[in-house]
């Protein structure tokens, strides 16, 4: 099969490339953690959104509610288990962070499914409805948050496990941020198996392609998308739960914020690309790290150029999906 | 002879603009039907608004005695009907296999059949782990028919399938429809190229402007020149 | 006479026309019948406002097109005007310098945002230019010694609009100084660039856009260049809002992140316009004071009803007077699903 492994090698590139820039090779790897750490997390929250636009040509503005949402409902499992969080075991720590993730994608995914119901599917196929509504619903569902859980925001610890670093030498690499790039990369390989290796996965890649013709080889695309935007819907709430844990606090605008690199994750990579949102969300991480660490004043400019570079090179994006 | 599939009255609009006004004609059970006509008479609207691709906001279409002019674009697919769309719309992310693999509903493609489509369309398996986007024209079109008829379908609905072709895949494909036609397949047949309609058609039916201008025999129609000329216009077999 | 002030384009709607002629004289008496340093802050806010609505329904009604940074070029136009203020003193000279150099960064950056992703869909212009602006606002936010940060910057009013300055005694019992001048100053602007907008979408270059707008194919394929109509629209309606920006940076003498460009004024604007109706120009004027007053009066009403559900858990919170944007959230959904026309739409139904 014939690839292209140009936008791939972007990200060795721009590791080796700021090695120079940065100097010291311990900040250097400490800085790679934490940007392919970030990156896995935005990948995760960002591959239902891109595969729902794929299929059903539906962007959901309202994405960031699900991401706020997971962080809010693992937060309150994790404050329930406190006991369990505090305690000096790693396997009561993580008894109590198991549920609170379950917890986390359970409710994120109901609530796509009826996102999907009463705000998406009365405006397919009309995009400027498409993104009034649901950013309205993001809007409303905010406004929820702060009902439910109060306007403050809440403050978690992350359990005694997860704190700390691992030491090489002078070289610090933060646990937790390993716990994130281990779980990004099962989700990746997860999605990549399913879309490869079985026959739903061939059905969404078809129907990315094209839904009319999936449908006239007798597949309900309906269900299909269903299904696509409640598992989209849960990884946004995994997302957002451990963004919460990563960032220690919970706050109704958290959505809001991470959707925004969310989006530039979903541009780079192509709309509709999961193996472009990918390379996009490990290429956001890594640059907000870095530039983060070079010229921290710019450091959210820095994915807006770094989009508007992508752009230019490719103005669909790194992998633009096949279209009709 | 009983008809597989019947229309009548129907009406396509796409948009504001008024395709169909009013489309009837019947296509009998195991026998190939040829839809002629010149280019926007409606023949491409016709075959999708079978699949339910485009609504009809009027008349009504029949399969096997049921009407299914409300139905939903795959459950039309799964009474038995498939659709090679003129665009061919093949999934050029997927593989040849892939492509295959999806179009057969009800389980992993039968080897016999596959053999048969194979002996047909030798380039499909000379490509089989092939992206279908590398494909040539001719062989995406081959592609399309096999994925139409990868499993045994009670009607096809097909889009001008020699187009771009080279004469000698068009005798594989006359011989494949002729193969369909024995195994109880039903064919409706999109074609500009007249020679081909008129080798392979039993029956015809003619479109002009939105509606069905004339039906019958392919004999008959194929002898009266004077009715060619006046419902295809000159140049039709000139055409391709 | 009205007619060509208005463009051609009357209210059709008595009750339309009545409640704009409401707000017209409402304005203008304003400081005169509510005086008092709030009603005439609201009464401000809502001028500013209209015109950043309208200049916004210039691209979502008229062109169709949603756009995310409206409210950044909003922040350029009072962030130009604050700045020059704050570093050249405060004369006339500065908020000139300030207008101009915010109007000329508006323009320059529409524009490449628009020839950027105006060629693609909606929805990609949408989502870069939510990027755009969220990285906006934070590059401002970080670049304190030019914008203040986050607390934004405080300055000095030209003298004329200072309440120190008094051109008279008092009339109707109303201190006729400086704060008058000014409101007064936002007034007048505020009705000259709406009718300014009501001239440019009822113009040739105006049907244009609504054809785009309607198909952009078929428009294409008459000779358009969409992308160029549709550039040319966002750099004027990011002209006009920076031209609100600096009103309102005229009117506080206080500019900052969380006034002018956080996502909260953004969605206030997208409220404003769906709720008012889109594509109207009228609907922006009524969106906008419905949401001004919201904002200011509709906290009184929920916590009354707070305190009437004070017992029910849940419930109280629903009411809770900061939980004003979700019933503005709901009524906004509702909106698009069923009166995508707005209240503008109705009344004239109706009529």
């Amino acid at each position: 099969m014939k690839r292209d492994w140009l936008p791939l090698l972007l990200i060795p590139a721009l590791m080796i490339g700021a090695l120079p820039l940065i100097g010291s090779p311990a900040s250097w790897v400490t800085l790679t953690v934490a940007g392919l750490a970030m990156g896995l997390m935005i990948f995760i929250m960002a591959s239902g959104l891109t595969l729902t636009f794929g299929l059903m040509d539906v962007l959901n503005f309202g994405h960031g509610a699900f991401i706020a949402v997971g962080a809010f409902v693992a937060a309150s499992v994790m404050l329930a288990l406190a006991p369990w969080m505090t305690a000096d075991s790693i396997w009561l720590n993580l008894a109590a962070i198991g549920p609170a993730v379950l917890a986390a994608m359970v409710v994120s995914g109901v609530l796509g499914l009826g996102f999907e119901r009463v705000i998406v599917r009365p405006v397919y196929g009309q995009h400027l409805k498409q993104i009034l509504v649901t950013t309205g619903g993001l809007i409303v569902a905010e406004q929820l948050l702060k009902v439910i859980w109060g306007p403050d925001q809440i403050t978690l610890s992350r359990p005694a496990a997860l704190r700390g670093a691992f030491l090489f030498g002078d070289i610090a690499i933060e646990k937790y941020r390993v716990l994130a790039v281990v779980v990004g990369l099962v989700v990746f390989a997860a999605l990549a198996l399913t879309l490869n290796r079985t026959r739903l996965g061939l059905l969404i890649r078809a129907g990315v392609e094209n839904g009319e013709m999936v449908e006239a080889l007798g597949y309900r695309i309906r269900r299909l998308f269903v299904g696509v935007f409640v598992v989209g819907s849960a990884l946004a709430g995994l997302g957002g739960a451990m963004w919460g844990l990563y960032q220690e606090t919970v706050t109704a605008a958290i959505g809001a914020q991470v959707a925004v690199l969310v989006f530039i994750v979903i541009i780079i990579g192509g709309l509709g690309s999961v193996g472009g949102c990918f390379v996009g969300a490990l290429l956001v991480g890594l640059t907000a790290n870095y530039i983060g660490f070079l010229a921290p004043k710019v450091a959210l400019g820095s994915n807006i150029l770094l989009m508007a570079m992508i752009l230019l090179w490719r103005p669909q994006g790194l992998y633009p999906v096949a279209k009709r | 002879m009983t008809a597989l599939l019947s229309l009548r009255g129907v009406q396509t609009n796409i948009g504001r603009y008024h395709i169909l006004h009013g489309v009837e004609f019947d296509v009998a059970e195991g026998g190939l039907t040829m839809l002629l006509g010149r280019n926007g008479a409606g023949k491409t609207t016709t075959l999708r608004t079978i699949m339910g691709m485009w609504r009809a906001a009027a008349g009504e279409i029949r399969f096997d005695g049921r009407d299914i002019t409300h139905l939903a674009t795959p459950d039309i697919a799964r009474l038995g009907i498939a659709y090679v769309p003129e665009s061919m719309a093949i999934f050029a992310d997927l593989t040849v296999q892939e492509n295959l693999i999806l179009a057969a509903r009800s389980g992993p493609p039968d080897a016999k059949r596959l053999d048969w489509i194979f002996s047909r369309f030798e380039a499909l398996k000379r490509f089989w782990t092939l992206p279908a986007g590398f494909l040539s024209g001719g062989q995406k079109q081959m592609l399309a028919v096999a994925r139409a008829i990868i499993e045994p379908r009670r009607l096809l609905l097909i889009d001008e399938p020699t187009k771009g072709l080279a004469p000698a895949i068009i005798a594989n494909m006359i011989d494949a429809f002729r193969e369909l036609k024995d195994g109880q397949s039903t064919l409706l047949v999109v074609e500009q190229n007249f020679a081909f309609a008129r080798q392979l058609g039993d029956a015809v039916a003619v479109m002009d402007d939105g509606k069905v201008a004339h039906q019958g025999g392919m004999a008959a129609f194929a002898a009266d020149s004077g009715l060619q000329q006046h419902l295809l216009g000159l140049g039709m077999d000139t055409h391709q | 006479m009205l007619r060509s002030i208005l463009s051609d384009d009357l209210p059709r709607s008595r009750w339309l026309a009545l409640a704009l002629v409401a707000i017209l004289v409402g304005l203008a008496v304003a400081p005169f019948l509510f005086p008092g340093a709030k009603s005439l802050n609201v009464a401000a806010k809502i001028c500013v406002f209209i015109v950043l609505a309208a200049s916004f329904d210039l691209l979502l009604g008229y062109t169709g097109i949603v756009s995310f940074a409206h409210t950044m070029f909003f922040g350029i136009g009072a962030y130009g005007v604050a700045i020059s203020l704050t570093r050249m003193g405060a004369g006339w000279d500065a908020v000139a310098v300030g207008v101009v150099a915010g109007l000329v960064v508006a323009i320059v950056l529409a524009t490449v945002i628009g020839l950027f992703s105006l060629r693609v869909r909606t929805i990609f212009f949408a989502m870069i230019t939510l990027a755009v602006a969220s990285a906006f606002a934070i590059l401002a936010s970080q670049l304190s010694d030019l914008t203040g940060g986050e607390d934004g910057l405080n300055y000095r009013l030209p003298a004329a609009l200072r309440a120190s300055f008094s051109f008279g005694d008092t009339l109707f019992g109303v201190r006729l100084n400086g704060r008058l001048l000014d409101y007064y100053l936002v007034y007048a602007a505020s009705l000259v660039l709406i009718l300014v907008l009501l001239r440019v979408v009822n113009s040739p270059f105006g049907s244009v856009l609504m054809a785009i707008r309607e198909n952009p194919f078929r428009a294409e394929a008459i000779g358009y260049r969409t992308v160029v109509y549709r550039t040319i629209a966002s750099c004027i309606a990011a002209a006009t809002a920076a031209l609100a920006g600096a009103l309102l940076a005229l009117w506080s003498s206080q500019t900052n992140p969380d006034t002018t460009l956080s996502f909260d004024i953004m969605v206030d604007i997208l409220l404003m316009v769906v709720i008012g109706g889109m594509g109207t120009m009228y609907g922006a004027v009524i969106g906008a004071v419905l949401l001004v007053f919201a904002q200011n009066y509709l906290q009184d009403l929920l916590a009354i009803a707070n305190k009437a559900l004070a017992g029910v858990p849940l419930l109280a919170n629903l009411f809770h007077p900061d939980r004003w944007l979700l019933w503005l959230g709901v009524a906004f959904i509702l909106c698009v699903y069923f009166f995508p026309a707005g209240i503008v739409g109705r009344l004239r139904q109706k009529r």
